[in-house]
């Protein structure tokens, strides 16, 4: 267990060899060998959902997933759904809903909001909360980025909670 | 400027009572910290001491424009702002422009991004520099053209003339000098015309922070960097009384173990190597003494035997007799809360035997500068900050400290950059919190309803420990040699510290206001999103309602019958008109409003909410607020929306469930298990947010408008709703379902 | 009297009239509901999923099959409004409700038959003061001929015994204080007494252990194996919600303790002093921590996946040493390891332990989307080798199996799947 040994991760559709002890949680590795930068450290507890990645379509904590649980299977970062130039439908849906501010915390939402759509693809308002009531945000984003959610499943009244944009009086 | 009403010119002498003066706008940018000096002080914005145009606007050899500003990138999107600002002024597309935000070596000194300051100084600076590199340029462009600047365009990057000629940037270099003052008279760009100010142009930093671009401090990842991880003593004051240092060494891939004094900390090659040693040398490490807490249950007897520096802020009216009529009384009170930033503290450090550079997420890149080259013995100009992003950190929390420790550490182990990054408990526990306060709000009421005589008082520890100096670094205080922690100073009016906001906007014909500043610091203290006013508000608004339930007026139009401020007036009548105010709640709930300027001199909110009521358990949700807000003229409406909606929600979960929690031998909210904060689950079902936009108008800071108004208007709608007055902050449902019962 | 007896034996009560009006009752006596109603912790099953107090709806798991929590809400339609204090009264000590019909016992009236009237008056006060809510609860799954109230009749004629509870004259005030509340309110026999196959509990082996929702209840008497030993002072700390020695409540247990936090201490001292009672001199006990074979590679496993995935919270030298809150020094001090059933383990690892809301309380992370089935048990099987001298479970594997069919299954081909997962 103290001993690196060699470890074959999947992460984002591709193979990594690494050598790294098996206990060596996910979340290091992902940001400190594969210099992947979604997944965050933010308590380190399974407290907090910063951390949040999906394996083979369920969210997980990385930062208390060792690496040794990951053999076949495969991980999904937010780096995997898209790019900052090139983003996915679920993270246009938040650029769209300008659902950050700190956005230390967006993320994890992001993996546990594409989790939530892989399993129910319309969910309601109160399935949202429930899914995301793991991952905490500080700066008080909630609204947008239930927003972001409600949009990126296709709800047409996805800005129905903030007032109107851009308006001079 | 209409503060200078508010400020007492008279000084209060006899036993223990300080002087206080009179603020000037140069007295309110110190008030913040460590800024130059106003050499300027005509100048608007920070021009006043940074008037140079090339400060702030450098065009490049390619003919690129940088953007400079002393500021920092909070999650606030100032970034985004000042970028429509200078592209405003400079007729370019935002996109076209890069933006250099505080950096000790390349940007000016704006001492701490804070206060809700940048917009009215960073932004009017970066504006009227902008303006002022447009005339210079379109002045040398109609020089060699042998025209009126008035016949040529400015735009794109270029100048034309009406036959077409046209000279880049780049070309017009040669023939220009931006490093002279700005005049501040530089024409600006009509409201009317403005199409980039006013627009929601999305922010330019979110892209990457859905998909994993690198965007954060804690992304970045220097070549021959080692991980390092600090332990802290077991609680304030401790000693380091014994340590197996040798046992860690030896474990996998730790390169050394650092103590001195009682600053203890590892580092090792891989990160996860130094997580595993760290733990290792907590256990090792055998602490003594330490300060003890007070009783918790005797917190506010405790914070009122304190001594305390008196100083009458503001006093009116006081020439006649006390008025006649009805005397009602109340007291407020609020706990300990805490920052509780969602990232822990990280930082980067790096020393080269001669020149330290520091990536940190403190709020203060120059006073950080200060006080690490005086922790090092070191030349401020061996020590270069930059400020990286951080999470969202909402005042002084652990950045600074994190800051310290890397520069320590990189200094013992010089070329080879040190990564910090501090665990969830050592951000909860060392952090400085948001400070105890006591609010004794008076008022007599006159036989036609209205206040006629005015009396409140509020006693605080200060709200301000940032560095300063060496003294205020936490490490710093902990090392053989330590830094002795300076006095704590109170901020003076207008901005206020504990005081903020302690001084009611409306027009009252007798009143008098009171700071009684402690020095005791039982616990870690300094600035929390709003300092002072977020206690101050929550109180004077409730107690408006206390006086309008007195009165038997509706409490929105009593707020209009005290408030002359034509712009303060329109917040309120825009809130209560977009909420619906007057209707009948559903029963279980109930409505609340409350309104507030920030430091009576920026940004306007009045805020609307509903709550409600489960009576079994004592549980408050806000199920919708409505808040209307001015800050001037707007010039990114999503950043001032995130900020208000964020504040509200925020501030929302802070006031109806946040206290740190702390017994006589140390404090125990050491991560969220033991501080809870909202969850989705908590959230409104609607939250409005209506800007009332004012083109032409200084830019006013919107960070921390909301914060105060919404604890008062959801006590005030708990009170509509269940009858129960609760007058302590945070209002936790132990404490309604105890009143409900009483 | 012989007719009576009989139409009683074939299940057969009157109904009570139903009243128009409830009594309102002063609010001392509602408090003094209320403090009854924590103690005998109706709301854990009363209270609707996720919602309103006392409105009923929540499913029971019985190894018959599921029965549906009624509302006792004062609702004339749906609830008890219409229930006069004899009614109240009848479905308290006997297990009648208004109508005539049997209650079944997941209902414990077989415990508050033990009640004194004015504990029995105070409760309908409290219940009666209560919201109303019109909700009807779901329909029981039970099968036949299960369904059938009339037969409770014969179970209550085996196993049911009517009547107050008696003071034992050899034992002082607070011990008989302790041992009303036990039997009579908070019916800890019904969870940690063994039953029969009829579901009824064996009374010559009262608190010998027993189960509840598909968890396992610890033994109350000597036969507890906790490390260390229970004190009367560390279940005075547990009844009030944390035990620095032994932890906190997960599973059913929690809103026990969740009800139990809100009652005097005297009552909760006094609970204490009788539970503690039941197991006699205390054999002393030090928790297991010992090392596990290295060699092994399914111990290995387990061993890596213990550091990755717990040792930051649970090797931390727990809360009271200063180390993470809610935690205990050792895992050798938890019984969900320690005990004969592993149930409780694998629930705790699949489901994790949610904290009450907005209120400080143990945050732990589900991990029943992190590890697969083989993970579980190795797992599991590395903290029992470690933590317990007591040997290896021999029902894990199969336990795992049934407590976790959505477990994840890693692909036997690899990574082939990546692909579609990488955009939705």
């Amino acid at each position: 267990m103290t001993q690196p040994t060699p470890i074959a991760l999947t992460v984002n559709g591709r193979t990594t060899h690494l050598d790294a002890s098996p206990d060596t949680p996910l979340l290091y590795v992902l940001r400190d060998d594969l210099g992947l930068n979604g997944a965050k450290f933010g308590c380190g507890l399974g407290q907090c959902g910063a951390c949040t990645v999906v394996v083979d379509g369920r969210p997980v904590l990385s930062c208390l997933t060792p690496i040794a649980v990951l053999a076949g299977r495969s991980v999904t970062t937010v780096e995997g759904l898209g790019s900052p130039d090139d983003p996915g439908p679920l993270q246009r849906a938040f650029v769209e809903e300008n659902a950050a501010q700190c956005g230390y915390c967006i993320a994890g939402m992001v993996m546990r909001a594409h989790a939530l759509l892989a399993r129910t693809p319309s969910p309601d308002d109160g399935q949202i909360r429930e899914a995301l009531r793991h991952n905490l945000c500080r700066c008080g984003t909630h609204m947008r980025i239930l927003a972001a959610v409600r949009r990126a499943a296709g709800h047409a009244a996805a800005h129905g909670t903030t007032g109107p944009e851009g308006t001079r009086s | 400027m209409s503060v200078a009403l508010h400020v007492s010119r008279r000084a209060l002498l006899g036993g223990g009572l300080a002087l206080v003066v009179g603020a000037s706008l140069n007295r309110a940018a110190l008030a913040q910290g460590i800024t130059p000096e106003a050499i300027r002080p005509g100048l608007p914005g920070a021009l006043r001491h940074t008037p140079r145009i090339d400060a702030w606007i450098r065009i490049e050899p390619d003919g690129g424009i940088t953007v400079m500003t002393g500021k920092a990138e909070l999650g606030q999107g100032i970034k985004t702002a000042l970028l429509q600002v200078a592209a405003e002024e400079l007729s370019i597309a935002p996109q076209a422009l890069r933006l250099i935000t505080a950096d000790t070596d390349l940007t000016p000194n704006e001492g701490y991004t804070a206060g809700s300051h940048s917009m009215q100084d960073s932004a009017t600076a970066i504006r009227h520099a902008a303006a002022g590199a447009r005339a210079l340029l379109t002045a040398a462009a109609a020089q060699a053209w042998s025209l009126d600047p008035a016949e040529v365009v400015f735009a794109d990057g270029a100048v034309t003339a009406p036959d077409g000629r046209r000279l880049g940037l780049a070309d017009l270099l040669g023939r220009v000098r931006l490093d002279g003052e700005a005049s501040g008279t530089a024409p600006l760009r009509d409201p009317s015309t403005h199409t980039v100010v006013g627009r929601p142009l999305p922010r330019v930093d979110i892209p990457n922070k859905v998909a994993g671009g690198p965007a954060y401090l804690q992304d970045i990842r220097a070549p021959n960097m080692v991980h390092a991880r600090i332990v802290r003593p077991a609680r304030y004051g401790a000693r380091l009384a014994a340590l197996d240092a040798a046992a860690v060494e030896g474990m996998r891939g730790v390169l050394r173990v650092h103590r001195d004094g009682d600053f203890l900390a590892v580092l090792a090659g891989r990160e996860y190597d130094a997580v595993l040693a760290a733990r290792a040398l907590e256990r090792t490490a055998r602490w003594e003494g330490g300060a003890a807490l007070p009783d918790p249950e005797r917190l506010f007897e405790t914070l009122d035997g304190y001594e305390a520096e008196r100083s009458v802020i503001h006093e009116t009216g006081r020439d006649g007799a006390a008025p006649e009529g009805r005397r009602i009384t109340a007291r407020y009170r609020r706990r300990y809360q805490m920052h509780a930033s969602i990232g822990p503290s990280c930082a980067l450090a790096d020393f080269d035997g001669t020149r330290l550079t520091v990536w940190s997420h403190a709020q203060g890149m120059f006073p950080l500068r200060k006080a690490l080259a005086e922790m090092l013995s070191l030349p401020e100009t061996h020590v270069r900050c930059i400020h990286a992003e951080g999470s969202g950190c909402y005042g002084h929390n652990g950045a600074d400290d994190a800051a310290a420790d890397a520069a320590l550490l990189a200094h013992a182990l010089p070329g080879r950059p040190v990564r910090v990054q501090y665990t969830r408990e050592q951000e909860h526990l060392w952090e400085p919190y948001g400070g105890a306060m006591l609010m004794d709000a008076g008022a007599t009421l006159g036989p036609d309803g209205r206040i006629a005589d005015w009396a409140y008082g509020v006693r605080s520890p200060t709200h301000l420990t940032r560095p300063g100096g060496a003294g205020q670094l936490l490490s710093a205080r902990l090392l053989a040699k330590p830094f002795p922690e300076p006095e704590p100073k109170a901020i003076p009016q207008p901005e206020g510290g504990g005081d903020r906001n302690a001084i009611p906007l409306y027009a009252l014909p007798r009143a008098r206001v009171e700071h009684a500043f402690v020095r005791e610091m039982p616990l870690r203290v300094s600035a929390l999103r709003g300092l002072g006013a977020y206690a101050n508000v929550f109180s004077i608004e409730s107690f408006m309602d206390e006086l309008a339930e007195a009165a038997g007026t509706d409490p929105v139009a009593f707020r209009l019958a005290h408030l002359d401020d034509r712009r303060g007036r329109a917040v309120i009548e825009r809130a209560a008109e977009r909420f619906g105010w007057g209707g009948t709640p559903a029963p279980g709930h109930g409505a609340g409003f409350a309104f507030a300027r920030y430091k009576n001199l920026a940004g306007y909110a009045a805020i609307a909410v509903e709550v409600a009521v489960e009576r079994e358990s004592g549980r408050v949700r806000m199920t919708r607020a409505v808040a209307a807000v001015d800050v001037g003229e707007v010039v990114n409406p999503h950043g001032v929306r995130d900020q208000v909606e964020g504040g509200i929600i925020q501030a929302m979960s802070m006031s109806l469930y946040e206290a740190v929690s702390f017994d006589t031998g140390g404090v125990r909210s050491r991560d969220w298990s033991t501080y809870p904060i909202a969850r989705f689950p908590d959230v409104p079902d609607s939250l409005e947010v209506h800007l009332i936009d004012r083109p032409g108008e200084p830019f006013l800071g919107a960070g921390e408008t909301v914060q105060g108004p919404t604890p008062a208007a959801l006590a005030n709608a708990i009170r509509a709703a269940t009858g129960v007055r609760l007058r302590d902050l945070p209002m936790r449902p132990e404490h309604l379902k105890a009143a409900l019962e009483a | 009297m012989a007719l009576g007896g009989a139409a009683v034996a074939l299940g057969w009560h009157p109904a009570l009239p139903p009243v128009a009006e409830i009594p309102t009752a002063s609010p001392e006596r509602i408090r003094a509901g209320e403090t009854l109603a924590h103690l005998g912790y109706c709301a854990s099953c009363h209270d609707a999923e996720g919602g309103k107090p006392h409105a009923g709806g929540r499913p029971i798991a019985t190894p018959f099959g599921t029965i549906h929590a009624t509302n006792i809400t004062p609702d004339p339609e749906t609830g008890i409004g219409r229930w006069s204090l004899d009614a109240f009264t009848r479905a308290m000590r006997q297990g009648i409700d208004r109508e005539g019909r049997q209650l079944y016992p997941a209902f414990p009236y077989t415990h508050y038959t033990g009640l004194t009237d004015d504990d029995v008056g105070a409760l309908y006060a409290y219940v009666m003061s209560r919201p109303p809510v019109r909700a009807s609860a779901p329909e029981n799954t039970l099968p036949f001929p299960l369904n059938l109230r009339p037969l409770m009749a014969g179970w209550n004629l085996l196993f049911f015994r009517e009547g107050r509870f008696t003071p034992d004259a050899a034992r002082d005030a607070e011990w008989n204080r302790g041992a009303y509340l036990a039997t009579a309110l908070s019916h800890c026999g019904a969870c940690h007494s063994p039953r029969n196959t009829l579901g009824a509990e064996v009374a010559s082996r009262a608190y010998e252990g027993g189960q509840a929702d598909d968890w396992w209840s610890p033994a109350l008497t000597a036969l507890n194996s906790a490390a260390p030993p229970w004190t009367e002072a560390s279940l005075a700390r547990y009844l009030a919600g944390w035990d620095p020695q032994h932890g906190g409540a997960a599973g059913p247990m929690g809103p026990v303790l969740d009800a139990h936090a809100r009652v005097p201490k005297g009552e909760i001292r006094a609970l204490a002093r009788y539970v503690a009672s039941l197991s006699g001199a205390a054999v002393p006990r030090t928790p297991v921590d010992r090392p596990v074979p290295e060699d092994d590679p399914a111990m290995g496993r387990g061993a890596a996946i213990f550091a990755g995935a717990c040792a930051a919270c649970h090797e931390s030298g727990g809360w009271a040493a200063g180390g993470v809150p809610y935690t205990v020094a050792s895992l050798g001090q938890r019984s969900s390891i320690t005990g004969p059933d592993p149930r409780n383990l694998i629930h705790v690892l699949r489901e994790g332990i949610a904290p009450p809301e907005h209120a400080s309380g143990p945050i732990m992370p589900a991990y029943g989307d992190t590890l697969t089935i083989d993970q579980t048990i190795a797992l599991a099987a590395y903290l029992r080798a470690r933590f317990s001298t007591a040997g290896p479970w021999t029902s894990l594997e199969e336990t795992v199996r049934r407590l976790m069919p959505d477990a994840p299954k890693p692909s036997p081909a690899g990574p082939g799947s990546a692909q579609a997962e990488a955009r939705p």
